[in-house]
């Protein structure tokens, strides 16, 4: 399953139902915190609702300012994520109210998460949190022509959530841990966790604690048993006692492309022992990347032909067996040119055929060779 | 070691013979087509002598298009859903697929492609239909596989094919030959009726062709004549008891248990003497029949049977005792056999030599499984038609032309007794064979 894609509204049931539930779970759960998560329209009712769970017994609040679909149409949810300015009003509103810690939700579905990041900041929030659902359209049908779920022959974009959102959500975390005027603010990290893989990776770029929905959805609660096994097992092996010791560790690693180092050079290596020959890589460097892998008749293992391997990884993502394909370094490490320092110097090409950018000695097929393929 | 108990209804004789590759389910085959890593150059479709295009009919499968994927199996192999089942899978696509190289077991391929192609024949999905007429008629000799097949593709160009056929149903060896466990009878007739449905050849049964004069008048009707007899009765092994009640030859017993099933007496103690796919067959489906000993008698090593090893495997598993390195000297016994008499052989580099030395295994029956005698006679019959030292028809390798230019052939009767899907291929080809053959006068 990639993902789950939702057009579910919050909650339809009475307040006091909640109201209650929040207390009971206070109840038989004490040392465990509980968050009420909330969404309403004016000052008045925020003022109110927080009171409420307040007084049910919720340890903090956190502000549901990212729903993609319904809530927005009536101006909640993400139409509030979505606007810095009514975000930020509404974030000194409940913290005026509030003697809990609040934290605010952010929507993804937003071209730069920083600009309601950080108004949340300004608006005084205690904490972030994101990524909530993104929005989407999973499928059509294809006798009824109308979009998955189908509600009574038509339908509507919802929210999309699980492991595909991953990658998007830790984009989104870095961007905000970055942020020189956000970056003292916790971090909820959320979207697609469901191994203690995905928890550390999203500790490692600045989540201090972290949220499930979909794999709980999927599993059950039970699936938080492995996430906690892989974490302690991590930090045992790292010899870190508390989250706050990696929290962030990744961060200094992550940097814009113009600060890599230009003199890193890496070339593919097949392990001819492990190689299966499905030629998965041979076919996906010849026809997505660089020609630079070869075959010869009467053998299925590939050979990379070093002279046109540039580096690019492809084939070491689809070869389908551990460790079979490496990307093995050949710069001897001595030599650091960025992007930025060529531009300092001056030295960048400014045009297409200028000899700086470096491509000149790239392998050209012959126009026979490229159309070996072509079937009839 | 399993006890087989003799089957007194259809259901136990199906319960005997249950299915070793049963039809998948939906879930199954999803998961299972998920496996694919849609290799490039596939090697499993290397490997395929129909060159199946495997990894596409298993994504296909994959994205719910299973009519697409049966068409994908049909277009290169009409006799696609009896192979699924039948094929030695393990020496052909499954055996070359390359998870087995990381000892991951590999796609089951037979299995996926029945799953597809038995949804078309199930539904009577129609996937093909004749070609215009062309005005040419070709005559096919034998229903087997390799005729089939052969029908199926120049319908598709537009000829007119009629087959003769000596028995009473189509498919040759499928039918009556291949091990009950490996496909049913109901199974191999759907198939060739969903295929003369839509293709619409005539097929005269019990209408074999055997003397010179109906030879000389089809030469005379057809453009064209393909012969697909495949091979003849069970060899005989020139020992003393040959006539003895008891004694039968492994293909007439397997013929006479895919048409009589439950109702076939096998006795308590049966000898088979053979080292070939067949021998294991009939050894295997002795003890299914609830024989209680069954001896499978070859005369070199076990290491140098012609059969597969799984084919070894499966017979030991159904209960079949091996014993090796023994010659028949004599079918013992008065007009009913009792028993048959052995030397023990030695293998000198390679050349089989026994003394005096004998040994005698008591049984009510006994199964001769030494190969099958070729067509000969038949094929003498028909002039300028040359056969090479082994007894098969001579033919040209790609157009599968005889040397007598008017007739074309393949299968058994060609490649001197390999698979049903041999048979399928060589069978398409003779097709494209004449086609070429017919257009170029
Ligand atoms: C015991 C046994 C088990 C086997 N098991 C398997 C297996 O598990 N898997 C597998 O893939 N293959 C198996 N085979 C092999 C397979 O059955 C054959 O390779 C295949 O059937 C050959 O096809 P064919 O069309 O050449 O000949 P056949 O199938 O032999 O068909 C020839 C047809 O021609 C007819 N005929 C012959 N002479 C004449 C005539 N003069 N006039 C009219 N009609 C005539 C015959 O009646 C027959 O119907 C097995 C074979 C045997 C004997
Ligand atoms: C069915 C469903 C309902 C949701 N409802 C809410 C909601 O009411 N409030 C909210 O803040 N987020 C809601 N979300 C978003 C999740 O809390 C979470 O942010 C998002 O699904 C990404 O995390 P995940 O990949 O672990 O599911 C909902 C998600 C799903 C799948
Ligand atoms: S993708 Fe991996 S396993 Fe496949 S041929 Fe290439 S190196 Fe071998
Ligand atoms: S026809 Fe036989 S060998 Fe070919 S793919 Fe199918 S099962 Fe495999
Ligand atoms: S070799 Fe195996 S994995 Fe590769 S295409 Fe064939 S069936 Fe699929």
């Amino acid at each position: 399953m990639a993902g789950f894609n939702n057009i579910e509204l919050i909650t339809d049931r009475p307040l006091i139902d909640n109201l209650k539930e929040i207390e009971e779970v206070k109840k038989y759960f004490p040392d465990h915190a509980v968050i009420a998560s909330l969404m309403v329209e004016t000052r008045e009712q925020w003022i109110q609702i927080i009171k409420d769970v307040e007084n049910a017994g919720a340890d903090g609040i956190e502000l549901n300012f990212g729903c993609p679909h319904g809530m927005c149409e009536r101006g909640m949810g993400s139409a509030v994520g979505q606007e810095p300015a009514v975000l930020k009003t509404i974030v000194e509103w409940v913290m005026d109210a509030a003697k809990i810690p609040v934290i605010t939700k952010l929507t993804p579905n937003i071209s730069d998460i920083r600009e309601p990041g950080l108004a949340a900041v300004q608006g005084g929030t205690d904490a972030l949190s994101l990524i909530n659902t993104i929005k989407s359209i999973v499928g059509i049908d294809l006798d009824s022509y109308a979009p998955y779920p189908i509600v009574d022959g038509k339908g509507t974009n919802g929210g999309y959530c699980g492991p595909a959102v991953k990658p998007i959500a830790l984009h989104m975390l870095r961007e905000l841990a970055q942020h020189e005027k956000i970056t003292k603010t916790p971090i909820s990290g959320i979207g697609g966790i469901e191994t203690w893989r995905d928890v550390v990776e999203f500790i490692l770029l600045g989540a201090s604690s972290v949220q499930v929905c979909t794999a709980v959805m999927h599993y059950g609660f039970g699936i938080v048993r492995e996430m906690e096994a892989g974490l302690i097992q991590f930090m045992n092996e790292k010899g870190y006692d508390t989250i706050y010791d990696f929290v962030g560790k990744a961060l200094p690693n992550v940097v814009e492309w113009k600060n890599l180092n230009l003199k890193h050079k890496v070339v593919a290596n097949i392990d001819a022992d492990k190689c299966i020959g499905c030629q998965l890589c041979y076919i996906a460097c010849d026809d997505g990347a660089h020609q630079a892998i070869k075959i010869t008749e009467g053998n299925r293992i590939p050979e990379i032909i070093d002279e046109n391997c540039v580096g690019c990884n492809l084939c070491s993502l689809v070869c389908p067996v551990e460790e079979c394909i490496t990307m093995e370094k050949r710069d001897d490490g001595t030599q650091h040119l960025t992007w930025a320092e060529r531009t300092e110097a001056d030295t960048i090409p400014t045009d297409f055929n200028d000899d700086r950018a470096g491509g000149k000695g790239h392998f050209v097929p012959t126009v026979q060779d490229a159309l070996k393929h072509r079937k009839g | 070691m399993a006890e087989y108990k003799k089957p007194t209804t259809e259901q136990e004789y199906l319960d005997n013979f249950a299915q070793k590759k049963p039809l998948m389910n939906p879930t199954e085959a999803y998961y299972e087509s998920s496996r694919c890593l849609f290799c490039y150059d596939a090697p499993c479709m290397n490997a395929c002598p129909t060159g199946i295009d495997i990894p596409l009919f298993i994504k296909q499968i994959n994205t719910g298009n299973v009519k697409g994927a049966a068409k994908t199996i049909f277009d290169s192999n009409w006799i696609g859903n009896a192979c699924g089942k039948v094929c030695p899978t393990g020496v052909l696509c499954e055996g070359a697929c390359v998870y087995n190289g990381q000892d991951v077991p590999p796609l089951q391929i037979g299995r996926l492609q029945n799953f597809a192609t038995e949804q078309v024949i199930r539904e009577k999905t129609p996937l093909y239909a004749p070609g215009p007429d062309n005005g040419r008629q070709v005559a096919i000799v034998g229903a087997g596989p390799a005729g089939i097949a052969a029908a199926c593709e120049l319908r598709v160009m537009g000829y007119t094919v009629d087959i003769y056929e000596a028995k009473e149903k189509p498919s040759g060896l499928t039918v009556y030959g291949v091990a009950p466990y490996k496909i049913t009878n109901e199974e191999v007739l759907d198939e060739m009726e969903y295929l003369q449905n839509q293709m619409g050849y005539d097929i005269h049964y019990q209408s074999p062709i055997t003397t010179k004069e109906q030879i000389a008048d089809l030469e005379k009707r057809y453009d064209a004549i393909f012969l697909g007899v495949g091979l003849g009765p069970t060899a005989t092994l020139g020992i003393e008891g040959e006539n003895l009640e008891g004694v039968v030859g492994a293909v007439e017993f397997i013929e006479e248990l895919r048409m009589q099933k439950h109702k076939v007496e096998v006795p308590k103690n049966v000898v088979v003497i053979g080292g070939g796919n067949t021998a294991m067959d009939a050894a295997s489906e002795s003890a299914r029949m609830g024989a209680e000993n069954v001896y499978l008698v070859y005369r070199r090593s076990k290491d140098r049977m012609g059969a597969y090893g799984f084919e070894y495997e499966l017979a030991v598993k159904s209960g079949v005792k091996g014993v090796f390195s023994a010659q028949p000297k004599a079918l013992l016994g008065e007009g009913k056999v009792n028993g048959v008499s052995f030397y023990r052989t030695k293998d000198v580099n390679g050349k089989l030599e026994y003394g005096d030395e004998t040994f005698t295994i008591d049984c009510d029956m006994v199964i001769k499984a030494t190969g099958q005698a070729k067509m000969g006679s038949f094929l003498q019959m028909i002039d300028g038609l040359e056969l090479d030292n082994r007894k098969r028809i001579k033919v040209n390798l790609e157009s599968y032309q005889t040397t007598n230019p008017k007739y074309f052939a393949g299968g058994d009767a060609v490649n001197g007794g390999a698979e049903v899907v041999n048979g399928a291929y060589e069978g398409k080809q003779a097709a494209k064979g004449i086609h070429a053959w017919l257009n170029a006068l």
